[in-house]
C-alpha cells in the first residue's frame, strides 16, 4: 500500500509540470503584451520598458516560466494587474467560498445521489425507478447558467424566498449564520441538482449490478436486516465507481461553480476569474488555471488511492 | 454427451463484427429502443425549427421595433419581443442554426481527432503510447473550460475558432475509448490474420481497425456533440463565446438574464428549454447508442 502511494505520488509529479507548463505558455503566448491593457494607448515606450522589466516580462520564456514556478512553489501567485493586491490575497478570499459552495453540493450530492441510486437499483424498472430516472436525465441535460436562472425566478422573483445573489444584503457586512445560508442556498442547491443527477445514475447502474451478486443473496439468506445488506455489503462495491467519478468531476465542478458564480453573483474563485477574464487580468487567470489543474491531479490521485484502499483487488504496485 | 451441451457457435454471445459489416443486430436492436427514436425525435425537432422554420415562420429575426418591447407572447410575436422588440421565436430559430452548427461541427471534429489519435497511440504501442497516453493523462488534468475561456478573452472568437479550440479541447475522452479498443483488438486473430497477409499500417488501421472502433466511435461522437452545443452556449452566455449580432441560444439567454425582475420569461425559458432538448436528445441518442454497440454492455454486463 505504501508502496504504491509513493509510486502513485510521483506519477502525479510529470502530469503537475505539465499542467503548469501548458497553463503558462497558455498564458504568455498572448499576442500583444498586458503593458498596452494597463498602461492605455498614450504609454511611451520608456513607460513599457520599465513596466516590462518590473514584471519580468522582457525575459526569454523559459527563463519566466522558471522564475514563476520558483513563486508559485513559494505560493507566491503575482500581483494582479488592476487590483492592486496579490493573487494570493484575493484568491485567499474567494477560494475558500468557492470550496464551500462546492463542498456543500459534493457532500449533499453523496448522500442524495447514494440514496436514490440504492433506491432505484431496488426497484429497477419499476415506475419510480423510472421517474427518478427521468428526474435524472433532465437535470443531467440541463446547463448549470439556465437552472440557476430558474431557481432566481423561481425563489427569488416569484416566491422572494430567497435573495436572488451576492453574499450579503446590499449596503451591508455578510453577517450571521443565516445571512450566508440564505445567500448560498439558491447555488448550492441548483449545483446539487445537477451533480446528483450526474452520479445518481452511476450509482444506480454499480448497485444494480452489485445487487445481483451472489455474495448479496448469502448476506440476505443469513438474514441479514436489509439496512446491512445494502450499506455495508453492497454499498462498500458500488460506491467505488462514485469514488473515481468524484476525482475526475472536479474539473466539471468547478467549471460549473464557474458559471453558477456568475448568475448568483457570488464573490468565489469564479467570479473572480471571470472578472479577470473581461478585463484581461492574466495573473489571476493563471492562477486559477493552475488552482483547477492541481487540484484536479490531486482529485484523481485521492481517489486512485481510495480505490485501492477500499477495494482489495486492487494490485499496489 | 458432454458436447451436445454446448451452445451452437452462434446461439449463445452475440458475435462482434469482423469487418464492419454484419453490424445489423445492433442496428436493430438500437432502432427498437424508446430512447433512440426519443432522441432522435428531440434532435429532429430542434433541426426542423431551426432550419425550416424561418421557412415557414416569416418574421425578420434582426428587426427591431422600439415600440413593442418585452412584449409578451401574442400571436403577432408567439414568444414575445426582447429589448429591442425583436421577435423571440425567430431569433430562437435562428439562433438555433449557429449554435446546432457550431455544436456538430466542435463535436465531430473532436471526435476525429481523438479516434485519429487513440487508433495511433493503440496501434503503435510500446513508448509511443506510453508517451502519447501521458500527453493525454497531462491535459486531462487541464481545467478545459478555463483555457476555453482564457483563449476567448485573447482572441476575439468567432464560429470557426470556437469549433477549433473546442474540438481540441475536447478529444481526449475518445482517445482514451478508442486506443483501448484498439489494444482489445490487437489481440483478435482477424488482425493477426491481416498482419500476416501483408497489410501495411494504414491499411489494417482504416481497413479493419476503424470499421470495429466505430460503435465506441459514434457513441462519443453523440456526447461529444452534446458537450460541444453545451459549451458554446455556456461561452455565449458569458459573453466570451458567438459574437453578435447573429442570435444563438446562449446569447439570448444572457440577454434575457439582465430582464428577469421585469418578469420577461420568455426571454429566459425558451432558449433554454432549446438547449436542454438539445442535451436531452443527445444524452438519449448517446444512451441507445452505447446500449447497442458498446462491445463492453454488449457483453450483458448491464
Amino acid at each position: 500500500m505504501l508502496k504504491y502511494t509513493v509510486s502513485r505520488l510521483f506519477q502525479a509529479i510529470p502530469t503537475l509540470i505539465g499542467v503548469t507548463m501548458i497553463s503558462f505558455l497558455i498564458v504568455h503566448l498572448v499576442p500583444g503584451s498586458p503593458v498596452y491593457t494597463m498602461l492605455g494607448p498614450k504609454a511611451t515606450p520608456h513607460m513599457v520598458a520599465l513596466f516590462n522589466a518590473e514584471y519580468g516580462l522582457n525575459l526569454p520564456l523559459p527563463v519566466q516560466y522558471v522564475r514563476w514556478l520558483g513563486q508559485v512553489v513559494q505560493g507566491n501567485l503575482g500581483i494582479s494587474y488592476f487590483q492592486n493586491q496579490t493573487v494570493m490575497q484575493l484568491m485567499s478570499v474567494a477560494l475558500p467560498r468557492t470550496l464551500a459552495l462546492i463542498g456543500l453540493a459534493v457532500v449533499f450530492a453523496h448522500v442524495f445521489s447514494i440514496a436514490m441510486g440504492t433506491y432505484q437499483a431496488r426497484r429497477v424498472n419499476r415506475w419510480d425507478d423510472h421517474a427518478l430516472t427521468s428526474f435524472s436525465y433532465f437535470f443531467y441535460s440541463m446547463p448549470t447558467f439556465w437552472l440557476g436562472l430558474v431557481m432566481i425566478m423561481i425563489f427569488s422573483f416569484y416566491l422572494s424566498w430567497f435573495p436572488p445573489g451576492g453574499l450579503a444584503n446590499p449596503g451591508q457586512p455578510p453577517v450571521g449564520f443565516v445571512v450566508w445560508i440564505s445567500h448560498i442556498a439558491l447555488p448550492s442547491i441548483t449545483l446539487i441538482l445537477l451533480t446528483v443527477a450526474g452520479w445518481g445514475r452511476y450509482m444506480r447502474t454499480a448497485m444494480s449490478e452489485t445487487l445481483v451478486q451472489d455474495y448479496i443473496r448469502t448476506a440476505r439468506a443469513k438474514g441479514l436486516s436489509e439496512w446491512s445488506v445494502l450499506f455495508k455489503h453492497g454499498l462498500r462495491n458500488s460506491v467505488l465507481p462514485l469514488i473515481t467519478f468524484v476525482g475526475f468531476s472536479i474539473p466539471s465542478l468547478f467549471a460549473g461553480n464557474l458559471f453558477l458564480e456568475e448568475v448568483f453573483n457570488y464573490p468565489g474563485m469564479g467570479l473572480l476569474t471571470y472578472n479577470a477574464l473581461i478585463n484581461h487580468d492574466y495573473p489571476i487567470v493563471l492562477a486559477a488555471v493552475l488552482i483547477v489543474g492541481v487540484l484536479t491531479v490531486f482529485g484523481n490521485l485521492v481517489a486512485d488511492l481510495l480505490y485501492a484502499f477500499v477495494d482489495p483487488r486492487v494490485q499496489y504496485t | 454427451m458432454a458436447v451436445a451441451s454446448l451452445p451452437a457457435p452462434d446461439a449463445g454471445g452475440p458475435i462482434a463484427p469482423e469487418s464492419g459489416r454484419g453490424l445489423g443486430r445492433e442496428w436493430r436492436s438500437f432502432w427498437s429502443n424508446p430512447l433512440a427514436i426519443a432522441g432522435i425525435s428531440l434532435l429532429g425537432f430542434l433541426l426542423l425549427l431551426s432550419f425550416v422554420g424561418p421557412l415557414i415562420y416569416h418574421v425578420n429575426p434582426e428587426a427591431t421595433n422600439l415600440l413593442d418591447t418585452f412584449a409578451a407572447p401574442s400571436a403577432g410575436h408567439v414568444l414575445g419581443t426582447d429589448a429591442l422588440g425583436r421577435d423571440e421565436l425567430a431569433r430562437l430559430m435562428l439562433g438555433g442554426q449557429l449554435s446546432l452548427e457550431v455544436g456538430f461541427a466542435a463535436g465531430i471534429l473532436s471526435v476525429l481527432l481523438g479516434t485519429l489519435y487513440g487508433l495511433v497511440a493503440g496501434l503503435a504501442g510500446g513508448w509511443l503510447d506510453a508517451i502519447m497516453m501521458r500527453i493525454v493523462d497531462i491535459l486531462f488534468a487541464l481545467p478545459g473550460l478555463y483555457i476555453l475561456l482564457l483563449v476567448d478573452s485573447i482572441f476575439s472568437p468567432s464560429a470557426i475558432l470556437l469549433v477549433v479550440v473546442i474540438s481540441v479541447l475536447s478529444w481526449l475522452g475518445t482517445a482514451r475509448l478508442v486506443r483501448a479498443e484498439v489494444l482489445t483488438l490487437k489481440q483478435r486473430e482477424f488482425v493477426h490474420a491481416a498482419r500476416s497477409l501483408g497489410s501495411g499500417t494504414w491499411r489494417l488501421m482504416l481497413r479493419h481497425l476503424l470499421p470495429n472502433v466505430m460503435g465506441v466511435v459514434m457513441v462519443t461522437a453523440t456526447f461529444a456533440v452534446g458537450g460541444a452545443i453545451l459549451t458554446v452556449a455556456g461561452l455565449s452566455f458569458l459573453g466570451l463565446g458567438l459574437p453578435p449580432p447573429t442570435p444563438n441560444w446562449g446569447g439570448m439567454l444572457a440577454d434575457g438574464t439582465n430582464y428577469i425582475f421585469q418578469n420577461a420569461w420568455w426571454l429566459i425559458y425558451p432558449p433554454g428549454l432549446a438547449i436542454v432538448a438539445a442535451e436531452l436528445g443527445v444524452n438519449f441518442l448517446g444512451d441507445a447508442l452505447r446500449a447497442s454497440f458498446d462491445p463492453r454492455l454488449r457483453e450483458g454486463r448491464a
